[in-house]
């Protein structure tokens, strides 16, 4: 998930830059509609209009959008034969884009116009979106009905729920959002598979979720 | 069934009907109030419990007031561990510590979230969960050995206790929690306040089947302050009407020294009905900054 960077932030990073690429992503951040085609053209209006009234400059603005910012390959693509032209590029995908572009092309300034706050998933009737998995690389769905403690829980516990729960919510945030261990439970005995609620989970290998982490897709 | 090791345990064993007391080391360097405090309880209450940062709220180590009450007052400590605030590494050192203080209990709680304190900018820990911290504090003290399976020498003797949300609602998902503690060595269990019967009878009938010892809470309102602090903030603690109209009542027709008075009658009264009509053990007085109530209430429950 990520959401835009006040304004104000993106012009002081753009700072005295003449030459931008505007780089969106159409994969998570164009899916969730903050870093796709529209949101790519919006920010070079606003910031065209910034620049004028502000600094009283023009600054040449370039724009595209690329399938996936977390590939180099495509970025490469893209920004390979524009790069002589740019002083910076600013990245509308999340942190993974960013620290690719940045790998990619380290004497260009790379600047975030995103903060990047989390993997979840948006529901669509609240228009909110929920913090789902943490990545912590020791997946439990299937003792929890599909419910993630470790992303969902405020004290990650394993063995929930804690005496901060009442009537189903959590003591953090002031009893608005649901306590995972509940809702765990709930669906388990829904499925007539308390048996799983039941079981012990012994402490977390933590040494999963070390970052910086790696990853080799061949079975590393 | 881990061997009695505290005088509490020894007493609950016995068959006696047991009190303990609770004391709060505060945002200060001085042990004076504690040490006064566990004075006062010193002949009513087998032990007393010493908070670990509270609400999450920033306080001097229950380590030091815990030994220290049994050092210069002769009172015995339930020391409370969170895991808020230490992974597995300081939480074995605080336990080697007080294994080498002659401390005999501890209560294994996960800790208010940091959040809800007052240094919510924290970074909490929960390296563990209380469940996994019992099963540790087993493996340390029934098998000799920590987490990994590294030897412990000469490992330290404790009970080891859990708190339980007397009040939760839902209430099987609380019940099944404490039955996997209670497979992973569990000596007693204390719960949080009640302050009706019924809410205790129907918590002490589902947990009856896990054959443990409970201790049921007890927190007396030192003000009106304090009572529409707690009906207002503490999660799933309900104070019946009728037990909130007595208290406000006394403020008004005279003041602390009133509700003091209303306090002994409204708790000693419910302490004798949980004696008699419960299996609960016994009864974990928590009468924070006013303990000498504690003896008055111990004795109108007869």
């Amino acid at each position: 998930m990520v959401r835009k960077k006040p304004m104000d932030q993106i012009l002081a990073m753009i700072g005295e830059c003449k030459n931008l690429l505007i780089l969106g992503c159409d994969g998570c951040a164009g899916v969730y509609q903050e870093g796709g085609r529209k949101q790519v053209e919006l920010m070079k209006t606003a910031i065209e209009m910034a620049e004028e009234v502000k600094k009283g400059r023009k600054v040449n603005i370039l724009t595209d959008v690329v399938e996936r910012q977390c590939e180099s390959s495509f970025c490469a693509s893209v920004v390979n034969p524009v790069i002589h032209n740019v002083d910076a590029i600013l990245s509308l995908g999340c942190g993974v884009g960013v620290q690719v572009l940045a790998d990619m092309y380290p004497n260009t300034l790379i600047i975030p116009g995103h903060d990047t706050m989390f993997i979840g998933v948006e529901d669509r009737e609240s228009g909110m979106f929920h913090e789902l998995c943490k990545a912590c690389g020791s997946c439990l769905l299937y003792e929890t009905g599909g419910i993630c403690p470790v992303a969902r829980c405020a004290k990650s516990l394993l063995n929930g729920p804690c005496g901060g729960q009442s009537k189903g919510k959590c003591e953090v945030g002031g009893w608005k959002k649901d306590c995972a261990w509940v809702l765990i439970y709930n669906r388990l005995k829904d499925r007539e598979r308390l048996d799983l609620f039941t079981v012990f989970r012994a402490p977390k290998d933590f040494r999963e979720m070390q970052h910086p982490r790696e990853f080799s897709a061949s079975g590393g | 069934m881990r061997q009695a090791y505290s005088e509490l345990m020894k007493e609950i064993s016995a068959g006696k009907f047991v009190y303990t007391g609770e004391l709060e080391p505060v945002k200060t360097t001085s042990l004076k109030e504690v040490l006064e405090g566990a004075q006062t309880l010193k002949g009513h209450v087998v032990a007393v419990n010493v908070t670990d940062n509270p609400t999450a709220f920033a306080y001097m180590n229950a380590l030091i007031p815990s030994y220290v009450i049994q050092r210069d007052v002769g009172v015995e400590a339930v020391y409370q561990m969170t895991v808020r605030d230490r992974n597995r590494i300081a939480l074995l050192s605080d336990i080697l510590a007080a294994g080498a203080l002659g401390i005999k209990n501890i209560l294994a709680l996960s800790g208010d979230h940091t959040t809800v304190g007052d240094t919510p900018q924290a970074k909490p820990v929960y390296d563990l969960d209380s469940t996994t911290f019992v099963y540790m504090l087993s493996k340390i003290v029934d098998e000799g050995v920590d987490l990994n399976g590294n030897r412990v020498e000469e490992p330290p003797k404790f009970n080891v206790g859990i708190a339980a949300n007397i009040n939760a609602d839902p209430l099987e998902p609380e019940i099944l929690k404490l039955e996997r503690k209670v497979k992973l060595g569990v000596d007693f269990i204390q719960t949080q306040a009640v302050y009706d019967v019924e809410r205790a009878k129907r918590f002490m009938e589902a947990v009856d089947y896990l054959n443990t010892p409970v201790l049921i809470g007890l927190a007396p309102f030192r003000s009106v302050g304090m009572l529409d602090w707690m009906v207002k903030f503490v999660p799933g603690i309900a104070v019946p009407e009728e037990v909130q109209e007595r208290i406000r009542l006394a403020d008004k027709r005279g003041g602390k020294a009133a509700v003091l008075e209303e306090n002994v009658e409204i708790f000693g009264d419910l302490a004798r009905e949980l004696k008699k009509t419960t299996r609960a053990k016994g009864l974990h007085l928590m009468a924070i900054g006013f303990e000498h109530i504690v003896p008055r209430i111990i004795e109108r429950a007869g």
